[in-house]
This record gives structure tokens, sequence and C-alpha cells, in this order.
């Protein structure tokens, strides 16, 4: 378009739109910088130093003597590794339930019935509801004295006992004459992650369902395919790049989570994830360096995580 | 179409024999036909429910739902509302003062909305309309913000107010929140400024509009159902936050908000259970409302481009 008008006028124009442009966009650049760039920086520099809430004052904001001990301590105390493993298997199940129910959902509201707008919107409430107001109802609900999953748990379903799906870190399963120890509490916040987080996988994967062209599957119908072939040779080709996009968001966002965890059993019976951990360095003990070098790590891995996973997956997104 | 019509019958009862027994096909549609609705029943009972027995214990009596904790119905002559005066009541009158945590959360929340659309909104045009250095990465690296764990931030964040005396202020929280929202919102106002055709913009500037004329009276009025939109999803975010307004404002309680209350008060012995759901009914209705109120605009919103996969 430039070349077709006057060319002192067009370049004009062009660079009133720059100075607009960068003008429009410095409150957000402001905020961003100051409010989260820098501040991760400084997580960095703080990282690096032997410092506690009650020595902040003394010190500068930059501080003087760095050092390693930090990161030393971290992985050499007991109970960092272990909660990497928690928070590891948090998020890898969390984030599969969570796509599988979802995908689930999306399928089975599919085709247009009566009242789907309902359900459609009834399905998206555990994602958008207050997390304390939802954690605080599902501790009341598995509440091992007077919650209702117990006390109907024990009647119909025949319970020997109440569970304490919370605060009990393992339990004894026998199943086929097997004995096997489950993990009570950690399966219990995976499934509340699955509960609460499947209505995101639902709506992407439902906006995916409807774009695909009826021609495909049709076709599929006319030469013989049954509804299950169908899902697998049609649909689910179409769906897989959606889910693997899903699957990185998820996780990341599963791996970070603090929220969840912290209000259902405040990191204990085995759940201790590793913002938990880092929370709780910073607010009970006050340790900033060994807080931030938790945080840090964490974030590390979870850079190798989604760096690995973009390698190896994103050529085939490309191609579809 | 006719020929298609014409040829389905023969092909049937070429396929099927008299003496004929089901296929593979007809088994999977019946199946399927029937799982379909229990799938849909199911799903409805576990996402309902929470928030039905929510209501549920928020007007029993205590002593009533420790006698008979797995009771689903409460006749309507011993609904008790007690629980809401209860905990909405000032604590020097024995309530639980969540009046003044409503109070909080409003202001956090309005002012996260207001604050929010100011910034986002010359932002989002600009990085849809006009060619400046660096646009094209800008939204990418606001986004990346997203993949740092929130407690990374919260660090950092925690010992810069705590040194600058600012934190336990409103205000405070306030800009915190404003910083996480900004660039998923200026993405989806992009989003939308995108799809309003340049033409109409091309064609005021013809008529002598300048820049700032055609944002306010072209761009801004088309784009005001994703406003709207926006704003509400900032609202719901502001509202529900927890981490930030436990970190910043948990030493005084005059400044907490529903979610911050509602948590510190839940590990308390003292108070009933009921009142507390009572507390939960309060946070979760306002979010309940908008959410059923805009959830089409909502949804198209957050997925705008996502059926391309």
């Amino acid at each position: 378009m430039s070349h077709r008008t006057d060319r002192g006028a067009a370049g004009s124009l062009r660079r009133s739109d720059a100075r607009a442009g960068l003008t429009l966009i410095s409150p957000t650049l402001v905020i961003v910088v100051f409010m989260v760039v820098l501040p991760i920086l400084w997580t960095v520099l703080l990282a690096f130093q032997p410092l506690s809430l009650l020595t902040l004052a003394a010190n500068g904001l930059f501080g003087t003597d760095f050092t390693l001990d930090n990161f030393e301590t971290v992985v050499t105390e007991p109970g960092f590794v272990g909660s990497l493993v928690t928070t590891l298997v948090y998020s890898v199940l969390g984030t599969a339930s969570a796509i599988a129910v979802g995908l689930l959902a999306a399928l089975a509201v599919r085709r247009t019935f009566r009242g789907r707008t309902f359900v459609r919107a009834a399905m998206l409430l555990p994602y958008v509801a207050p997390v304390v107001a939802a954690t605080f109802v599902w501790r009341t609900m598995l509440d091992p004295q007077f919650g209702i999953i117990n006390h109907w748990g024990t009647r119909l379903l025949g319970w020997d006992e109440p569970i304490a799906f919370l605060t009990q870190r393992s339990s004894e399963v026998s199943l086929l004459g097997l004995g096997f120890s489950v993990p009570t509490a950690l399966l219990s916040v995976i499934a509340f992650e699955a509960w609460r987080s499947f209505p995101f996988a639902f709506l992407f994967l439902m906006a995916r369902l409807q774009a695909v062209p009826a021609t495909l599957e049709e076709a599929a119908r006319v030469d013989g395919a049954t509804p299950s072939q169908r899902f697998r040779y049609v649909l689910l080709p179409q769906l897989l790049p959606t889910i693997a996009v899903l699957s990185i968001l998820r996780f990341i966002w599963t791996f970070n989570s603090f929220d969840d965890i912290y209000l259902l059993t405040g990191g204990g019976a085995g759940t201790e994830v590793v913002s938990v951990r880092v929370f709780n360095y910073l607010t009970a003990r006050g340790d900033i360096g060994l807080a931030s070098a938790q945080a840090l790590v964490l974030a590390a891995i979870l850079a190798v995580l989604v760096g690995v996973y973009l390698r190896r997956f994103a050529p085939q997104e490309e191609k579809t | 179409m006719a020929t298609e019509v014409r040829q389905r019958p023969a092909q049937e009862s070429r396929e099927a024999p008299p003496a004929r027994r089901w296929t593979r096909d007809e088994v999977e549609n019946r199946v399927f036909g029937v799982l379909r609705w229990v799938v849909i029943a199911g799903f409805l009972l576990v996402t309902l429910f929470p928030f039905y027995y929510m209501g549920l214990l928020s007007v029993r009596a205590l002593d009533e739902v420790i006698q008979d904790p797995g009771a689903l119905w409460v006749p309507p002559s011993e609904v008790r509302l007690g629980t809401y005066t209860s905990v909405l009541s000032s604590q020097e009158s024995g309530g639980q003062g969540f009046l003044v945590f409503m109070r909080n959360s409003a202001l956090v929340a309005f002012g996260t909305v207001a604050l929010t659309l100011l910034v986002a909104l010359p932002g989002a045009y600009a990085v849809s309309r006009l060619e400046f250095f660096g646009r094209r990465h800008i939204s990418a690296l606001f986004l990346a913000v997203y993949l740092f764990p929130s407690i990374l931030l919260a660090v950092p964040l925690f010992v810069f107010f705590t040194r600058i005396g600012l934190r336990g202020s409103l205000v405070g929280l306030l800009i915190v929140y404003v910083s996480q929202i900004v660039a998923v919102s200026i993405y989806m106002l992009r989003n939308y400024f995108d799809t309003i055709p340049e033409s109409l913009e091309e064609s005021a500037a013809l008529d002598g509009c300048s820049r700032l004329g055609i944002m306010r009276r072209i761009s801004l009025p088309l784009a005001m159902p994703a406003i709207v939109a926006n704003g509400l999803f900032v609202f719901m975010i502001a509202w529900n936050e927890f981490l930030f307004a436990l970190l910043f404002l948990v030493e005084d309680r005059e400044k907490w908000t529903v979610s911050l209350g509602l948590s510190q008060l839940a590990g308390s012995i003292e108070i009933p259970t009921t009142v507390l759901m009572a507390g939960s009914v309060i946070l979760t209705v306002p979010i309940i409302v908008i959410f059923f109120a805009s959830e089409r605009l909502l949804t198209e919103g957050l997925t705008a481009g996502a059926e391309k996969g």
C-alpha cells in the first residue's frame, strides 16, 4: 500500500504510527517490567545471598556477599527431592486426568440436545468457582467425621471405616487378594485437580470438535466405520494438536500451582509440592535466600521439561 | 441425492440376511447412545453437587448436620438463615465480619478491572494496529510471564513490598493483580481488534479523523462486547485470587478479602462449619451470577482462534 501513496507522507505516517504505538504500549511495558521482569531477576540475586526477613532491613536492596550456600542446602537437605517427585507425580497425573475427563465431557455433549447450553455452563463451574470456596466444600465433603462422602461410603459402598482422604499419607487396599499401598492424600488432591481443571480442556476440545468438518465423519460413516472407529481414526487425529497444546499448558500450570494443595492439605500427608514448600520457607521460616533458591530450581526444572517436550513434539504440530 | 436414497434400502437388505445378527455398528450406536446420557448425568452430578451441598449446609443447623450428615434435602421449615447474618455481621457484634471482607474484595476487584482496562486497551490497540519496533514479539513476551511459577514472583514481591512498607495495603495488591492479568487481557482484546475491518478506520482517517479520534469514535465502540467480556474476566480473576492476598494482607483482619477470610477462618474450631458454608456461598454467588450472565461472551473470547487448532 505504501509504495502507491506519496513516499514522504507514508513515511511520516509510519513514523507517527511507530511513536503512537510505543506510547500506547508503554504503560503495559512499565508495569510488566517493574512488577514481573525485574522481580524475577532480583530473585536470582536473592538466591545467592544468606538472607532472612529479619536481616533484610540491614542489607541493601541488592546485598553484597554472594554465596552458593543456598543451592547446596536445597540439594542436600532432606525433603526437597521428595517434594520435587511429588510435584512431578501430581502434575503428570493431574494433567492427564484433567484432559481425559475433559475429552469425555466434550464427546458427550457434542451433539445438540435440549438443555445443552445449561449442561455446558454447569460443566464449566468448577473452573470458574473461587478456589477457596471449592476446596472448603471438598474438605467438608471428604471429612471423616461428618463428611457426606464417608457417610454414604460406609453405608452404601461397604467401606469398613471412614477414609481420611486428605490427612492420611497412605492406606492399604486389597484387590484380588493382593495388598497395595495407595497414597491416599496425593490421589485425593489429584482427583480434585481433575475435577477443577477438566473444564478448561473441555472448553477447548469442544471448540475444536465443532470445527471438524461434518463431511469427514460422514465419509467415514458411509465407508462403514463404527462410532468407536470414527473416533479413533477420524476425530482423534483432528484433536491431537489441541491435546498437545492443552497438555503443555495444563502441565505448566499444575506444576506451578500452589492454591489447591495449600488449601486442601496444607502440604501435609505426602502432598508437599515445591510451591507450598517455598511458601513455608518464606513465611514460616522467613528464609528469603532458601525460598528464592528453591523457587528458581523449580522454574529451571520446568523450563527444561517444557524445552524437551517442545523439541520432541513441535515438528509434528507444524505438519498438521 | 436422489440416487443415494434409492440405493440405501438395497444395500441394507443385502447386508442384513433374514435371520439377522446385530452388526458392530448397531451395537456401538446403541451402547454409546445410552452411555452418553449416563455420562452427561454423571458430569452434572459431579460438577453441581458440591455447590448444592454448599448451599444446603449453609441453611442447616449445625447439630442436625452432626446428627445426620447424609441428608440430601432440608425441609423448608428447618431452613435456618441465621448463618448468613452471623457470617456477615461485624466481629464486635459476634459475627465474622464478612461484610468488611466483601467491601475489600469489591474494592480490589473493581480497581483491578478499571486499571487493567485502562492499561490494556491502548496496549491491545497498539499491538493490533500500529507498526512499531518489537510489535511482533511483545505479546509473546508478555505471555511468557505465565510460564513462571507465581510462587517465584511471590518471593521478591513479598520482600520488596515489605521493604517499602506497601505490604498490607490494598493498593499494593491491586498493582500486583494488574501486572499479573494485563498480558492475558491484551491478548484477548487484541484478538478482537484484529477482527474489526481496518477499512472502517481508514475511511474515518480519510474524513480527517486523527488516530486518537479513530480509537475513541470507531474502535472502542465496536470493541465494546470484547471490553465487557474482558472486564468480567478480570473481575473474576481478581475476586477469586488467593496467593497474593494471603502473602500481602494476612496480618490485618480489617484488610482481608473474602477468599482470604474464608481460608483463614476455615481452620478454626470455634466457628461452625455451617456459618463458614454461608461464607462460601457469599464468595461463590457473585462469580456464578456473572458467569451465567456472560458465559457465551466469555467462552468465545477465550477460545477465539482455538478452532484453528
